[in-house]
């Protein structure tokens, strides 16, 4: 499971994507409880990263995820924007001047990124937010000997339809209290599409 | 500068140009910056709030009061753009009120200190006397 910088440009053109097709959905989400902004923030910053990223040719794994961070912290409004892009500037520090990561630097670089969220939100597990999909899907890569991608696109999904039945603890949604027990939580959705790009990206190619 | 500068963070630009146009009548002398909405919309963002704080930024510091949500991880983006060096803090405060009360505290030439905990204090203000 090597990622080059190819599949990593693969791996965002991929996820925006999936969030152009997804948009009008996470907008729905985020209409019942939130400000109904996450379907267009994603695609509005996902948008701008395949501009930037697309044309330009890298040398590093960590120039690339820079460039897709920083779009981000200064494309996107809200909450997703400087949560999302701490998430990739941390990845793209841990990958430091690596044209390719294997599969133990890669999975160091997502924990880097889990950890960024984290720190940057002070969200935990159960809060429902995107940490409640991010978390079970480092520990799952950390955890394995082998990664099956199947298994971490079910896993990313499970986790996603579980923040239904949780109550907001952060952002937005938490002023609704139990109100917002019903609702996948946007940014957990928005998050499983992160993941199922991934898998999607590496079940075209070698994955030990 | 010999006073602290105020930054007022809102997702929407027009709640802060107002209070920036309310608090400057109360106290013309201090240097008030303000980051509102993001690229035209609602939202806020971690460059514009950057910029404010560098247009009054001077030796006695300055302190950023904000509205909701994603205000408090873009100033604290912010923060980490600017670097550890600067005299920077954020107020848990009421925006309006919090606002109020620090810029009148900072118009007396106070510390940033002295100015971070007026704004804090006014989230205790009653304002109907029952
Ligand atoms: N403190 C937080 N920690 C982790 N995730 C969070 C936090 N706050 C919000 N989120 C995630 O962000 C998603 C909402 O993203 P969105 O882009 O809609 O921002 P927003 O909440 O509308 O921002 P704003 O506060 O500017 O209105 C939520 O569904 C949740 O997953
Ligand atoms: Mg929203």
């Amino acid at each position: 499971m090597k990622l080059t910088i190819a599949r990593a440009k693969e791996w965002m053109l991929t996820f925006n994507q999936r969030i152009q097709e997804e948009k009008d959905h996470l907008t729905e989400l985020d209409q019942a409880i939130g400000d109904g902004d996450h379907g267009l923030n994603m695609a509005r910053g996902f948008q701008e990263v395949v501009k930037k990223i697309e044309p330009t040719n890298y040398d590093t794994l960590d120039a690339l995820f820079k460039d897709v961070a920083m779009t981000l912290i200064s494309k996107v409004g809200g909450a997703s924007g400087p949560l999302y892009g701490t998430a990739f500037l941390r990845l793209s520090t841990a990958l430091k001047a690596e044209s390719e990561a294997n599969r133990e630097k890669f999975v160091e670089g997502l924990k880097a990124a889990l950890d960024g969220i984290k720190a940057r939100g002070k969200a935990h597990r159960g809060d429902k937010t995107m940490v409640d999909v991010w978390e079970p899907v480092v520990d799952y890569v950390q955890s394995q000997s082998t990664i099956h991608l199947s298994q971490l696109n079910e896993l990313a999904k499970e986790k996603m339809e579980e923040t239904k039945d949780l109550e907001a603890k952060m952002g937005r949604a938490s002023y609704l209290g139990k109100r917002s027990i019903g609702t996948i939580d946007p940014g957990a959705a928005s998050s499983y599409l992160l993941f199922a790009s991934l898998a999607d990206c590496f079940q075209k190619g070698e994955m030990d | 500068m010999d006073k602290v500068g105020i930054v007022l963070v809102s997702h929407s630009y027009d709640i802060v140009k107002g209070l920036k146009t309310l608090l400057n009548q109360v106290q013309p002398d201090v240097q008030i910056a303000i980051a509102g909405g993001d690229n035209g919309g609602i939202g806020t963002s971690a460059p514009a709030i950057m910029e404010a704080i560098e247009s009054v930024y001077s030796e006695k510091g300055v302190v950023v009061l904000f509205d909701l949500g994603s205000a408090l991880l873009n100033t604290e983006m912010a923060f980490e753009m600017l670097g550890e060096d600067r005299r920077i803090q954020i107020a848990d405060a009421p925006l309006v009120e919090g606002a109020y009360a620090g810029v009148v505290e900072a118009g007396f030439g106070n510390s940033i200190e002295e100015v971070v905990e007026a704004c804090e204090n006014a989230r205790h203000v009653k304002k109907i006397n029952r």
